[in-house]
């Protein structure tokens, strides 16, 4: 088995996610009934006026997007740290990164990849017109796994700690902003004529650094949590 | 570490000798202006030692030495103070000169923000019962976090540029007169001292806490008396 | 010197509340450290002494 960049173990890791989570079908679905009931709430709180929903829905959308991803981060490393498999794992010869892109790829199918698919439905609740609604779904789709990198870091670093939901958030939420700016900023950039490319290109290459980056901080995390 | 805090002490009196009464009254701005001689000393602070404090966690993280790590945590609350005070005195400095105590403006944003991961490395330090993991983790994290200010600081850039809300400039500083660029800069001084002093003093309190059974420790003057 | 009387000193041309503001809470916050600091100092000393006395009483 040479493997040198671990792709098999990424494929292996991948497989076994997704198998995982089809037996705990609620642990995915979960974010998404979130995702659903959250931003319906919004026009059921600040009222029906269609230009206002309008100017508001890639904001709504974008942050109760991040929030869903955020809520289910604690859930990326618990289970395989509490039972033992993370410590199997980081001993195995399959790099422990190889391992740590595998989780965050199976994690993004399951929570991400749906949140930006349900997106353009939930869309409608807010009359966004239909270029809009395929620029926000672009976002997301580039966006969110942005989001599951970084939130990557934060998951492992408070593994195992008290509270640990709360402080992953008091970790992420500043390092998501600058994905929450370009990822909504698209929407409004195209509306108002500028075109959105920019933010697009920009938010690729967001997720080009970390996707490099983030695995090498998550798996020193991790190493730092198993000692 | 007197040494430091006696200079910080001279520094600041200085400083605010010159700001406050050598310093003449800015023509625009009026006496309003006097506030620079605290805010941006408190605020090239606050990103400094975000700075310095990554510095410290990386060699911690590199050559796993514990006195570099504690440097890192010991340098973190007097930054989490210089932000908090940065934007204190930012707005009410904001206050008089624009009509308005907060401008989503890319150094506010960014100042904000860069309180928040002060408040984040706080927060997972002490949520980690276990010395040596909080050091780790807390140095991945900053390291994460000074990889990210850039970032965090164009994006808002870019952003306030395309929602063009506020237009207000803060770049248009007027040109400064010798005497106020003398005052910060010996703010600016004292600000240093101060935080070399600060930081050296809670440094010593976190080896006391920490190394509390060791030999040395019992050995030193303050605990034999 | 701009100042002709203390009081013109304390008015700062009118943005008194906004400039003694800042320098008021710039000084209660740095204040507020050091005595923070100085306690945590005091308590680890006396943690440390009382450690060092309970060891020297178990070695006798």
């Amino acid at each position: 088995m040479k493997d040198a960049f671990g792709l098999s173990a990424i494929y292996w890791i991948v497989h076994r996610e997704l198998k995982l989570t089809m037996r705990r079908k609620s642990d995915a679905i979960t974010p998404l009934l979130f995702f659903v009931i959250v931003t319906s709430l919004f026009p059921l709180s600040v009222g029906t006026d269609v230009e206002m929903l309008r100017r508001i829905a890639p904001g709504v959308l974008w942050v109760t997007a991040l929030l869903a991803t955020m809520l289910s981060l604690p859930r990326l490393f618990e289970q395989d740290y509490a039972d033992g498999t993370l410590e199997q794992l980081a001993l195995s010869p399959a790099p422990l990164s190889a391992m740590v892109v595998g989780k965050v790829v199976a994690y993004w199918l399951m929570t991400g990849l749906p949140l930006a698919l349900l997106a353009p439905l939930l869309a409608l609740q807010f009359y966004l017109p239909t270029t809009s609604i395929l620029i926000l779904a672009t976002t997301l789709l580039i966006g969110t796994p942005v989001l599951a990198l970084i939130g990557s870091i934060g998951a492992s670093l408070t593994l195992g700690l008290r509270g640990g939901g709360v402080l992953v958030a008091l970790l992420v939420l500043p390092l998501y902003v600058p994905v929450l700016i370009f990822g909504t900023g698209a929407v409004d950039a195209a509306a108002s004529g500028l075109g959105a490319t920019a933010n697009v290109s920009l938010l690729t290459a967001m997720l080009l650094v970390a996707g490099f980056f983030s695995p090498m901080a998550t798996t020193a995390a991790l190493r730092i949590a198993l000692e | 570490m007197p040494w430091f805090a006696a200079a910080a002490f001279c520094l600041t009196v200085a400083g605010l000798y010159v700001g406050f009464f050598m310093a003449p009254t800015d023509a625009q701005q009026g006496d309003g202006y006097r506030i620079i001689f605290l805010h941006v000393p408190v605020s090239w602070m606050s990103m400094f030692i975000y700075v310095v404090m990554a510095f410290w966690a990386a060699v911690g993280l590199i050559f796993n030495s514990r006195l570099s790590a504690m440097m890192a945590s010991a340098l973190a609350p007097t930054g989490a103070m210089f932000a908090f005070l940065s934007l204190w005195t930012g707005a009410l400095w904001g206050k008089p000169m624009w009509g308005t105590w907060w401008v989503w403006d890319a150094r506010l944003t960014s100042e904000l923000i860069l309180l928040f991961l002060y408040m984040g490395f706080m927060a997972l330090q002490s949520a980690i019962d276990d010395q040596r993991r909080a050091d780790k983790a807390g140095a991945v994290l900053a390291l994460v976090g000074v990889v990210n200010i850039p970032v965090i600081y164009f994006s808002v850039q870019w952003w306030n540029t395309l929602h063009q809300g506020a237009s207000v400039s803060l770049t248009q500083a007027p040109s400064m007169a010798t005497i106020m660029l003398i005052g910060m800069l010996l703010m600016a001084l004292a600000a240093w001292m101060y935080t070399i002093a600060v930081a050296l003093m809670r440094v010593r309190c976190i080896i006391l806490e920490r190394e509390y059974r060791t030999a040395w420790v019992n050995d030193l003057k303050e605990i034999r008396q | 010197m701009n100042w002709t009387n203390p009081n013109e000193f304390f008015a700062m041309g009118g943005y008194a509340t906004y400039v003694w503001g800042s320098v008021g809470v710039t000084v209660l916050v740095l204040y507020a450290e050091c005595l923070f600091l100085l306690k945590r100092r005091k308590t680890a000393l006396a943690h440390v002494k009382r450690d060092a006395a309970l060891g020297a009483e178990d070695s006798k």
